[in-house]
């Protein structure tokens, strides 16, 4: 008989969840995540801020989350589930879902959702990214002090803008320091394979790099730059450990503050749709932690930080060449950004041929 | 004293439908004593996994939308297998059906109605064709084992189609986004219930029974299944086995590539860099849980889509690793199997090893 | 620069070698385990977590090859016991194994794993070239060489060998014989599982000293057409192991030097290579016959 209850007791709880109607007056924040939760990369970014708001809000929320969602009718049925299972609040995490989550938006205007990566926008739909590149400027400045040879590999995953914008970044910050500085590019076309970035890592070593930056998510090229004795940049989390000598400094997405500002907004009831890229300044970016570089080195990038936190260096102000000679920032100028969100051309120097 | 199986004087015609319900059962306990060793509440879980998704219309509506392709391809399938012809590259040819019908709504998107939607239509079929006569010809022509060939292009049509929608076909207006324009409304299969219930599984229905007539009314049904048990009983009736091989990936490949094309028209409504979360592979289970009968198909399609659905519900509910889902569908595929041979074997206890050197026989 | 690419292209095919000359040896009794892939995820992730849990590389490859049996056996008991088709067994094993792996491995995510020392002969190592290319290996690659020519030693030149190719090539006469079909199968399989659970270490304890999920990342499936090419030969495995991880690291260098090739094209050649390779090894029909074991893939169940 007891056992009898114990169902019916579920199937009423569940029952709860998916009309919305949760006795508690909670806030339901979700989450949908292109990969596993704890990829130790992008996902688990995300995942640490959920776990942050669990543990600065305490029981005002709770949260949930969906894992490895494809992009694609699988994203719009995740989003659909969550919003029907009482989320209020609905952050989704890959720059894919964005058509799931504007028509899933459209069906549920009460839900308040935000949306990583994209450009399209509605009442309850709110955008948020961040200015990576002016990390990668700073690493730009980093590997153009630290390199031997004078010349920089960078692994790719796919070239959309954020990546164009990372490697033009990178490039613009090398050649502050040094004019001639080289970078080689491979495509891998996956966000997440480690063979294949840590081939793609011995290819760009033996073919004379001595530093590795990565736009990909695991730390394979780390592991294979420690094992080579060179030196190499981390991506999304700190992954100092994975190259204890050869780790210079960790592009760490912090989407902690964001969040936290996010659900206090929903909770106070002032939030209101809005389009977020924030930096170096609103602490989203960060480099860190730097090592084994000179304390020279080191001052370097830690006053360039501060100087694109004052807002006195902007990465994309010209003058800035294109690839083939044309220009592409006038003297003086800065790239707004909308055309920096959609960038598709390389600064001169790179030694590669932007896939169009 | 060991265990044997002893082959059956005629099969079980009992067994025939017992078979699934002991392996669901199976696979039911399984899923049971493993949630109760992780320490969630077993009926519980159980019941958000097979039951919740069957509670809601919505959620009725999106297990219909899922299962649709799935079942579409398998229909296909179960004609290769039925033949011994081990066609696993679903998912290449549902890539290159959805690029051949793309090309009217990416390059002509002022073309629009129903004469529009029905050319996507075939030439979606015509891209899944194409594709799938590729191993079939390496086949036939050079004796290229086909679950290879079939397999690794699977990887060349997925990059292929990573290129062109990143590259000639990218929408100019998408922010550099690594889509195609997206259809226009008389490019998009209609919505025929609901809310997202759309015309593809009318086509879905549509393939089960003619595969159910086909299989076992006509004479090429027949055919099909001679070759299969016995490709040499096929030669002797006459029939090509070169002409079954193409026959079965014509079909299997038109109707990937038909559930390719329904997918970009239709829950996507535009061309991506993948149009598939690897319905193709999936098909594949569903083809043999549904013992490669049409109906079967259906039935195991529509579980494997409720097993998603459930999935995703527990991974929010319970916090459960999507993971669970895939060991769910690994064992409930190994208990059908096992269970299966019961159908033409039955268990006998043998006490002594040594056995007369008589009539030892292969079974096909 | 030589050198160091031909190291990489050693390395990139030492996991293929593991996990194609197991399957070799289970083809050769005549069953097909399409389930390698799966066998591997679970050696990966087995062996990655007890070589991190005791700090021992050496428990940790016991552990994967345990793993890989296990897995192994569960093909086993379904399809060889149980005589279910093969084909579909195998699928079965490698969703399961996939899954399997992500539910043990969620433990062991961003955790830098035990570094496998390499092995340097002294002297001999510091020979310019040839060096570090022969002398100066990890104690995997010395393992696959050594297993293949036992293999090749054991297939050809062994009793066991012997019935191990009677079995597949006619199952029904090796039975009459009084050799047991089943037994000769069952451990052909789990030799299969042992190596590909082995492969599956390679990866996640020396190619990338790390867990993720799906890191096999289809090189399961590139194992099993190996076998093809190699048309059941252990030696020519080696070829053609080496040629897929040429091509696979060159199309990368290709891209470094900055050809103006879309990359997707680049990252297509490994497999269509591959279906090249396929197609002329199988136009010799005269070659294929000597070689493929001729039950296979069938199973087998005697009339007692």
């Amino acid at each position: 008989m007891k056992k009898y209850l114990a169902v019916i007791g579920a199937f009423a709880l569940i029952a709860g969840l998916a009309t919305g109607a949760s006795a508690a007056d909670k806030l339901k924040v979700c989450f949908v995540y292109t990969g596993p939760h704890n990829d130790g990369g992008w996902s688990q970014q995300h995942d640490t801020a959920r776990l942050a708001l669990e543990a600065k809000f305490g029981d005002k929320i709770e949260t949930a989350y969906v894992e490895n969602v494809a992009e694609g009718p699988d994203a719009e049925r995740a989003i659909e589930r969550l919003a029907r299972s009482g989320c209020g609040m609905i952050f989704t995490t890959s720059f894919g879902f964005m058509d799931p989550t504007i028509k899933i938006a459209k069906k549920f205007p009460k839900v308040k959702f935000e949306h990583d990566a994209g450009y399209k926008m509605a009442d309850n739909v709110s955008i948020y990214n961040m200015r990576w590149y002016e990390g990668r400027y700073v690493q730009g400045q980093i590997a153009a002090k630290m390199s031997k040879t004078g010349v920089a590999g960078y692994i790719v995953s796919f070239p959309i803008p954020e990546v164009v914008m990372g490697i033009d970044a990178f490039m613009l910050g090398a050649q502050s320091v040094n004019p001639d500085f080289k970078v080689k590019v491979v495509w891998v076309n996956t966000w997440f394979d480690p063979g294949k970035e840590a081939d793609a890592a011995k290819a760009l070593i033996d073919q004379g790099v001595d530093i590795i930056v990565q736009h990909t998510d695991s730390p394979a090229a780390m592991q294979i730059a420690e094992e080579r004795g060179l030196h190499a940049f981390g991506q999304s989390a700190d992954m100092s450990k994975f190259g204890p000598k050869a780790h210079l400094a960790s592009l760490v997405d912090n989407w902690t503050p964001y969040y936290i500002d996010r659900v206090q907004a929903a909770l106070d009831g002032t939030w209101k749709s809005t389009d977020t890229w924030g930096g170096i300044k609103s602490g989203m970016v960060e480099l860190q932690p730097l090592t084994n570089m000179p304390d020279d080195v080191k001052a370097l990038a830690e006053s360039t930080m501060e100087k694109i936190k004052s807002g006195e260096l902007q990465v994309f102000k010209g003058p800035i060449t294109k690839q083939d000679g044309s220009v592409g920032v006038a003297d003086g100028a800065v790239m707004d950004d909308k055309t920096l969100s959609g960038l598709n051309w390389y600064v001169k120097g790179i030694d590669d041929k932007l896939p169009q | 004293m060991r265990i044997q199986l002893e082959r059956r004087a005629s099969h079980s015609q009992a067994m025939q439908y017992l078979s699934p319900i002991i392996a669901i059962g199976l696979s039911l306990v399984s899923f049971f004593i493993i949630f109760v060793l992780s320490g969630i509440d077993p009926l519980q879980a159980l019941y958000i996994y097979f039951v919740e998704p069957l509670t809601a219309g919505w959620s009725i509506e999106d297990l219909l939308t899922k299962a649709a392709p799935i079942i579409l391809i398998a229909i296909g399938l179960s004609f290769c297998y039925q033949s011994a012809v081990w066609n696993i590259g679903a998912e290449g040819q549902l890539a290159a059906g959805a690029l051949a019908g793309s090309i009217l709504p990416v390059l002509y998107p002022s073309l629009q109605g129903p004469w529009v939607l029905a050319a996507m239509m075939i030439m979606g079929v015509l891209g899944g064709m194409a594709y799938a006569a590729i191993p079939a010809i390496l086949k036939i022509r050079f004796n290229a084992n086909e679950t290879l060939t079939t397999l690794m292009l699977v990887y060349v049509a997925n990059l292929f189609l990573d290129y062109m929608a990143r590259g000639p076909w990218r929408d100019p207006a998408g922010m550099n986004f690594p889509n195609s324009k997206p259809f226009e409304d008389g490019q998009l299969l209609p919505i025929i219930a609901g809310d997202t219930v759309r015309l593809s599984i009318v086509f879905m229905l549509a393939a089960v029974v003619i595969a159910w007539f086909l299989t076992s009314k006509t004479m090429t049904g027949f055919k099909i299944r001679v070759l299969g048990l016995s490709p040499r009983a096929g030669a002797f009736g006459g029939f090509s086995r070169n002409k079954m091989v193409m026959l079965t990936f014509l079909i299997s490949g038109g109707l990937a590539g038909l559930a390719g094309i329904c997918e970009v028209a239709g829950p996507i409504g535009l061309l991506r860099t993948t149009v598939s979360p690897g319905y193709g592979f999936t098909a594949i289970i569903v083809a043999f849980l549904g013992r490669l009968h049409p109906f079967g198909i259906l039935v195991a399609g529509l579980l494997l889509a409720l097993s998603y659905m459930g999935g995703e519900g527990a991974q929010v509910a319970l916090g459960l690793s999507d993971q669970t889902t895939q060991v769910f569908q690994g064992m409930l595929l190994f208990y059908v199997l096992a269970c299966d041979s019961f159908i033409y074997y039955r268990l006998r206890f043998v006490r002594d090893r040594s056995h007369e050197a008589t009539a030892a026989r292969v079974a096909s | 620069m030589f050198e160091g690419i031909l190291l990489t292209i050693i390395t990139a095919a030492t996991p293929l070698l593991f996990a194609a000359i197991g399957e070799l040896v289970a083809e050769r009794s005549g069953v097909l385990n399409l389930g390698v892939e799966g066998m591997m995820a679970v050696g990966a992730v087995c062996g990655f977590a007890a070589s991190n849990l005791t700090g021992n590389p050496l428990l940790g490859v016991l552990a994967a090859m345990i793993a890989g049996m296990l897995a192994a056996s569960l093909f086993g008991i379904v399809a060889l016991f149980f005589v279910a088709n093969q084909n579909a067994t195998g699928v079965a094993l490698t969703l399961f194994g996939l899954g399997l792996s992500g539910l043990i491995g969620s433990a062991f995510v961003g955790v830098p794993g035990v570094p496998i020392p390499k092995v340097y002969i002294p002297g001999l190592s510091e020979l310019p070239v040839v060096g570090t290319l022969v002398f100066g290996q990890d104690p995997f690659v010395y393992g696959a060489i050594l297993l293949t020519i036992a293999t090749w030693w054991f297939i050809f030149k062994t009793r066991g060998g012997l019935i191990l190719r009677a079995v597949g090539d006619n199952a029904a006469s090796a039975h009459a014989l009084g050799f047991s079909v089943f037994r000769t199968r069952f451990l052909a399989v789990l030799f299969g599982g042992a190596c590909a659970g082995i492969a599956g270490a390679y990866l996640s304890m020396v190619y990338t000293p790390q867990w993720t999920q799906a890191m096999t990342a289809g090189r399961g499936w590139i194992a099993l057409a190996l076998v093809v090419f190699a048309s059941w030969l252990p030696g020519r495995l080696v070829i053609g192991a080496l040629l897929f991880g040429a091509v696979s690291i060159l199309q990368l260098h290709a891209q470094a030097l900055g050809i103006g090739i879309p990359s997707q094209f680049l990252s297509m050649l490994p497999y269509i290579v591959t279906v090249i390779a396929l197609v002329l090894i199988s136009r010799n029909r005269a070659l294929l016959s000597v070689n493929t074991p001729a039950t296979l893939g069938r199973p087998f169940v005697p009339d007692t």
